[in-house]
């Protein structure tokens, strides 16, 4: 049962959101040893919720949009007294005194906050391998990765766990996961969602966006979680365009452009090329023009992207310091204090991201460096802008293969980074961009289609992603 | 040629309160070589004249009214601090006086 149908069988009375979650418990029991999505889950504070909503409808009260559907959380985001840890060392056991603005807007919808999933430490991999907590695997195949950063909520969503989750995506940390997984994964336009309780990485490219098991789903969960939020100064101020509405109303006269340095980039597998030129025909049939594009800059986005988002996270991570929440190792003096705590509580893939962005941004490597990379930015959203008067929507693979072996790619940092090359255009344009399943590759496994659109373009994303879910194979 | 020495990396851990062994110093050094290397496509580019992005948008200042409101609450956050007295966060010397 998808999650539109648990909130209107909860709403109307005919379901209660305790025996759903009760459900959804024994999956977690049966499997989350194996797959291991979760790092905490809440099994009092769902069951209240759970129980509160159907207090609500036994009152005759409307608990909302997603009345007893359950959704997990990447353990990135705060929950008010519930043990919230980035699956960094450095925050175990550390629990947040306050609510990020999404865990607020899904109570208030009516949904029940399941657990908090695992994630490469800091939102920083792309296989869910670098957990201080363990890696999390591929619930379509155990010896597969996941994807990630947000493999643990794109697995609890393909496991059954959870009807949807909330993932974060910097470079494609929804998206990828989402393709490996096979569920729809959405990163919405910049300012879109609020940021506030989000663990920061890279402040300019981070959003919140939602997994699902479909389109639709998706869709209802985007506009739970989107609107301004005051408490984020980046939060856009214009109300959200509605989504769920027009999804089923097609793509006839719907420009779609392929984009060709992403298809012919490196590494991208034959099977999963054939899978977008399909889906690009499923358009076409349902009346859309299929036409190649050109995004020259987007072949320049991964070494940008490289520089910019550890920079950012060298100065975001210099919070870390044992003083105020967390991990501290006590030391002669604060500055020891500081460096024992900091070398005993971040896991390597951190690390090197802190050196390399305090490397990018020091004093004389700055402007070759961090400096060129931000004009490349300008770059790649002017070849979008050009791209966006020819075609409504872009469309590409979200990663370049299926699910790969878990280990396979942990020994070479910049292999593991290759993973993002169709994704990181996106963030680095404040753009959103969405990933909706498209038949198995060779391998048998999910293989997931990128659509991506202007800022504000997500009913455009989710008209053309309702067809192509349509059609897949 | 290689774009970053081990000195290189020594001096930013330092500057990032890292502390590396010699072998970790080694392998660190050799992969963010490669990916400084691989970012060597961005070096090559002709940027003259383009303006640099630090943002999507254009940002301003946003200003929210100034009316006081709720704000975290004391006991709950020090709760969770590695160390408090009075009311305080506690650190060990910072300034070199004896503890």
């Amino acid at each position: 049962m998808n999650a539109r149908d648990v909130a209107a069988a909860v709403r109307a009375g005919e379901r209660s959101a305790v025996a759903e979650l009760d459900e959804r418990l024994a999956t977690i029991d049966e499997r989350d040893g194996e797959i291991h999505a979760f790092n905490h889950v809440m099994v009092d504070e769902a069951r209240a919720a759970a129980a509160a909503v159907d207090r609500q409808v036994a009152d005759g009260e409307d608990p909302g949009p997603l009345a007893g559907v359950t959704v997990a959380l990447k353990d990135n985001m705060c929950t008010r007294g519930v043990p919230t840890t980035c699956s960094s060392e450095i925050l175990d056991g550390w629990r947040p005194p306050y609510d990020a603005t999404v865990v607020q807007r899904l109570a208030a919808a009516g949904a029940v906050i399941v657990g908090k999933t695992n994630l490469d430490e800091f939102a920083m991999g792309s296989s869910t391998e670098n957990s201080a907590f363990g890696p999390t695997r591929n619930p379509h195949d155990t010896s597969r990765v996941p994807g990630g950063s947000s493999g643990g909520s794109a697995a609890s969503v393909a496991a059954g766990f959870t009807s949807i989750a909330l993932g974060s995506d910097t470079g494609g940390s929804i998206r990828q996961p989402a393709a490996l997984c096979g569920v729809v994964g959405m990163k919405p336009t910049y300012g879109a969602v609020s940021r506030y309780g989000l663990m920061a990485f890279a402040s300019s490219l981070d959003q919140i966006g939602p997994f699902a098991a479909d389109v639709g789903d998706a869709a209802v969960l985007l506009e739970v979680i989107s609107g301004h939020d005051p408490l984020d100064s980046t939060s856009l101020p214009d109300a959200p365009p509605a989504v769920a509405a027009t999804l089923g109303d097609g793509v006839e006269g719907m420009r779609v452009g392929i984009v060709d340095e992403l298809v012919s980039a490196e590494g991208i597998a034959a099977d999963v090329l054939r899978r977008v030129e399909e889906a690009g025909e499923a358009l076409a049939a349902a009346g859309a023009t299929v036409e190649s594009a050109s995004v020259p800059a987007a072949v320049y986005g991964l070494s940008a992207y490289y520089l910019i988002a550890p920079a950012e996270a060298s100065s975001n991570l210099a919070r870390y310091d044992g003083v105020r929440y967390g991990l501290r190792v006590d030391a002669e003096d604060t500055a020891a204090m500081n460096t024992a705590t900091r070398t005993a509580g971040f896991g390597d893939e951190v690390k090197r991201r802190i050196m390399l962005g305090t490397y990018a941004l020091s004093a004389g490597y700055y402007d070759a460096y961090y400096g060129k990379a931000q004009k490349v930015r300008t770059l790649i959203i002017e070849d979008f802008a050009a791209a966006y008067e020819r075609f409504d929507v872009l469309l590409s693979p979200t990663a370049p293969g299926t699910a790969f072996e878990l280990g396979a790619k942990t020994a070479d940092p910049l292999t593991m980074y290759l993973n993002d090359v169709c994704t990181i255009p996106s963030n680095l344009a404040g753009q959103p961009a969405l990933s909706v399943p498209f038949g198995p590759g060779d391998d048998g496994l999910p293989v997931g289609v990128q659509v991506l659109g202007p800022a504000r373009s997500e009913p455009a994303l989710f008209r053309a992603a309702a067809v192509i879910e349509e059609a897949a194979p | 040629m290689s774009r970053i020495s081990t000195d290189d990396v020594a001096h930013v851990a330092r500057l990032a309160r890292l502390e590396l062994t010699d072998d970790e110093l080694e392998t660190f050094t050799g992969q963010l070589d490669a990916v400084l290397d691989h970012a060597a496509d961005v070096e090559a580019l002709d940027v003259e004249g383009v303006a640099p992005t630090a943002h999507p948008f254009p940002l301003t200042n946003v200003l929210r009214p100034d009316v006081p409101g709720a704000t975290l609450d004391r006991a709950e956050v020090l709760a969770e601090a590695p160390s408090v007295e009075d009311d305080r966060f506690r650190v060990p010397p910072a300034m070199g006086e004896a503890p």
